[in-house]
């Protein structure tokens, strides 16, 4: 019986592990209390003074293709070095960084690589300087692409790429099934695709696929498809919108085609990749995704039967949602006149088309893409540039996370099935306003 | 019975009377005591030290930034002020209204999750711990295959199960039926479960093993001779003399799944109302620079853990404070001689 009382050695170890456990509960918590009592310097106009070196804060770049652009401006300006610092791949933990340097004042990030959506919230809460608009070329940018750089008609940030949503659509098939042009309209798109299902190679293809799996992508889709339609999220000031008989017929057309098997029944669990693949294993007629795609679809088993085409809409060509990043400056950092230099040499136009050739970055200069050279390398630059010229760029809020779930939550319950399109719509549209509120 | 009893549990409840017994046991620390109490502290301060930054100290800070409201916007300038505003207890309060419903949904999730998961654990770890105890041959390989589970890091389990659980994934393969496991729904928890109890079953049936490898084996020799048979010598024998064990592991994978926030955020999504748990109600909030409500249910999370770890302490006896735990061990063991001699 005396073996059951356990040794002292074996206790202290328990013990030990349980205050180790309490640590971790309260490094959770820790996780939570930001640095208390953030002043900031107030809405003054910032001087952009200091010359020295500098930091530029980005997600990892995966294409190995922004060093050596540093590299670049290093030689250049020997005295003004740029440090590099490169964040995780995911978004939230980049926005999460960002936020941790701003709140806790530090100058550790001088140049921010933001994605677009967050640029009002970075410009609400002061974490980034309003910019002097005649230092930067923006005339020469597409219009759509500027305004993601705006908040409440002030610049804070410069467009450095850009991205919008194309159709990518099996152009063997469809030439097969009699169909000579790419769907303009959602009515044609299914049309279309009744067409070549009548293929009895294509008798178990499904048709179209977004990305409509409760994350980000669902945003955009539903964004899409309420702009396509005529409808908005929120209006120009950022003052929700959504329940209204145009953003209907835009959910509509996303319901209906779940229910109806346009998109297939997994549709609901796809992102990016997903679809990628469903679409590159012949599971798939159409396909909305980024232009990043084209390039692997390109390099695939479907090499020279897909094409892209500008996204459908209701009456006519669709509305695509803006990705992409602007480079801001931080309101906490020092050395800003070499910062506001580095902002200019790399959104220059020479190092947005190096990004295009390296990493196949979407430029936010029109001229690119009617570079003949340019489009002979990325056959799909034209239906970009169309793309995004005509893209409406998401909810420009400053509770943008707040706004996103919203959506997430109520376009989800709709698309599933658990609501009906016109309650998701005015359930959405109280959530919004109850979020931009506060 | 009742008689033979009586005498250790009277010995034992003198204590603030001070009988004799009790005091020829304490005679000689107490004169080391006052020789040695200040070089213990000094020994113990650095440990003290650490333990008021590492928790004491954020903890506190915690719990002075729940009592702040979220950064309003100003509409004329369209900035957010500098301060937060003073709101007391109201994001304590709050989740008794209006915006209540968010927070016990992730409230009984973590319920749901933390008393299915553990439960399920406890009877397939113990399960595994009994296989590893037996000796046939090959036992290191299956020892180290039960704990290969354990040794992945959970997010990188989470992304093997969303790979098994995807809409053509090897889990729907196999049942032969399409069920999209990472959308919203029931299924979703059971996709959450399901990975959480392939990993975390080895913990127990680690500790159980342990446990288990300390019972001598003499009891198990008198038993048979007696005549029982094994499933009597496991409920009679095995699960009491583990049961110190077994309570220990339990509490711990009782307070781990109550913070669970990897695996259901990578396998079904941060954004998904089904498998929300408290963690990731307050990292939400917190990333969407509400650090007060953030706060306040991290608190809230923190007094759950707190107290189902007491409620182990000192309803079930769970050695985990070391001597009060061990004495209270002693008493039953006291005990159970004297029922075995009557």
């Amino acid at each position: 019986m005396t073996t059951k009382t356990s040794p002292t050695s074996r206790t202290t170890t328990r013990a030990f592990r349980c205050s180790a456990v309490l640590a971790a509960g309260g490094l959770l918590i820790t996780a939570c209390s930001p640095s208390a009592g953030t002043g900031s310097g107030g809405p003054g106009a910032p001087s952009f003074e200091g010359r020295g070196p500098i930091t530029y804060v980005a997600g990892k770049d995966t294409t190995g293709s922004v060093q050596p652009m540093i590299d670049r401006w290093n030689r250049q300006h020997p005295k003004e070095k740029v440090t590099f610092i490169q964040l995780p791949t995911d978004p939230d933990a980049q926005r999460r960084q960002m936020i941790q340097n701003a709140e806790t004042k530090s100058d550790a990030y001088t140049v921010l690589s933001l994605d677009v959506v967050w640029t009002s919230e970075f410009a609400a809460h002061q974490w980034i300087d309003r910019l002097p608009q005649e230092r930067f070329p923006l005339s020469g940018m597409l219009k759509p692409v500027v305004e993601t750089a705006k908040y409440r008609g002030g610049l804070y940030a410069v467009p450095g790429s850009s991205d919008g949503g194309m159709l990518y659509y099996r152009s063997d098939l469809l030439k097969k099934a009699g169909v000579s042009q790419p769907p303009v309209t959602w009515a044609e798109l299914k049309d279309a695709c009744a067409k070549v299902k009548r293929l009895p190679e294509a008798k178990d293809m499904s048709c179209y696929a977004g990305q409509f799996q409760k994350y980000e992508g669902l945003t955009v889709n539903f964004a899409e498809a309420v702009n396509s339609a005529g409808g908005t999220v929120t209006d120009a000031k950022g003052t929700p919108d959504v329940d209204t008989p145009e953003a209907r017929k835009g959910l509509d057309f996303l319901v209906g085609s779940a229910k109806d098997g346009t998109i297939p029944e997994e549709g609901v669990t796809y992102q990016e990749e997903d679809g990628r693949q469903a679409f590159q294993s012949g599971q798939l007629v159409f396909l909305r995704n980024w232009p990043y795609m084209y390039g692997l679809a390109a390099n695939s088993g479907i090499k020279g039967k897909f094409a892209v085409a500008p996204l459908p809409g209701l009456d006519g060509p669709g509305a695509s949602s803006l990705g992409g990043h602007n480079m801001a400056l931080s309101s906490s950092a020092e050395n800003k006149a070499t910062a506001l230099d580095f902002i200019k040499f790399f959104t220059s136009e020479e190092n947005t088309a190096t990004l295009l050739k390296e990493a196949s970055a979407a430029p936010p200069y029109a001229s690119l893409y009617d570079d003949k050279a340019l489009t002979s390398q990325y056959p799909y630059l034209p239906v970009l540039k169309e793309s995004i010229l005509r893209a409406v760029p998401r909810p420009r809020v400053v509770p943008y996370g707040d706004v996103t779930a919203a959506v997430q939550q109520q376009a989800y319950a709709a698309l599933t099935g658990d609501k009906s399109s016109a309650q998701a719509l005015k359930d959405l549209q109280a959530a919004l306003q109850k979020s931009v509120a506060q | 019975m009742t008689k033979t009893e009586i005498p250790p549990a009277v010995t034992e409840g003198r204590r603030p009377g001070e009988p004799v017994t009790r005091r020829r046991l304490t005679a000689k620390p107490a004169r080391a005591t006052a020789g040695s109490g200040r070089m213990a502290a000094l020994l113990v301060s650095p440990t003290l030290l650490v333990l008021s930054i590492v928790v004491i100290y954020p903890t506190l800070m915690a719990l002075k930034e729940s009592l702040y409201g979220p950064k309003g916007l100003d509409p004329a300038t369209g900035f957010i002020s500098d301060t937060e505003p003073f709101v007391a207890l109201k994001n304590y309060a709050d989740i008794f209204g209006e915006a209540g419903e968010r927070f016990w949904n992730a409230f009984w999730n973590t319920t749901f999750f933390t008393v299915v998961t553990v439960g399920l654990e406890t009877v397939i770890g113990v399960a595994m711990a009994l296989i590893m105890h037996k000796a046939f041959r090959g036992r290191g390989f299956v020892r180290a295959g039960i704990l290969i589970p354990w040794a992945v890091p959970t997010a990188i389990s989470g992304l093997l199960w969303r790979w098994i659980f995807n809409s053509d994934g090897v889990a729907n393969a196999l049942i032969g039926h399409q069920i999209l496991w990472t959308t919203e729904g029931f299924h979703a928890k059971v996709a959450v479960i399901i990975a959480e109890v392939w990993k975390t079953a080895p913990f127990i049936g680690l500790l159980v093993l342990a446990g288990l490898q300390v019972i001598p084996k003499e009891v198990y020799e008198a038993a048979r001779l007696d005549g029982a048979r094994p499933p009597r010598q496991f409920w009679h024998i095995t699960l009491p003399l583990v049961k110190p064990a077994l309570l220990v592991a339990v509490l711990f994978r009782c307070m781990d799944a109550l913070r669970m926030f990897d695996l259901p955020y990578i396998l079904v999504g941060a954004q998904k109302h089904s498998v929300e748990t408290l963690s990731m109600l307050a990292q939400n909030e917190a990333s969407n620079v509400r650090f007060g409500p953030a706060s306040a249910y991290a608190v809230l999370l923190f007094l759950y853990v707190f107290l189902i770890a007491l409620a182990f302490v000192r309803l079930l006896g769970a050695d985990l404070v070391g001597e009060g735990a061990a004495r209270r061990r002693r008493r039953k063991t006291e005990r159970r001689r004297m029922e075995v001699t009557a």
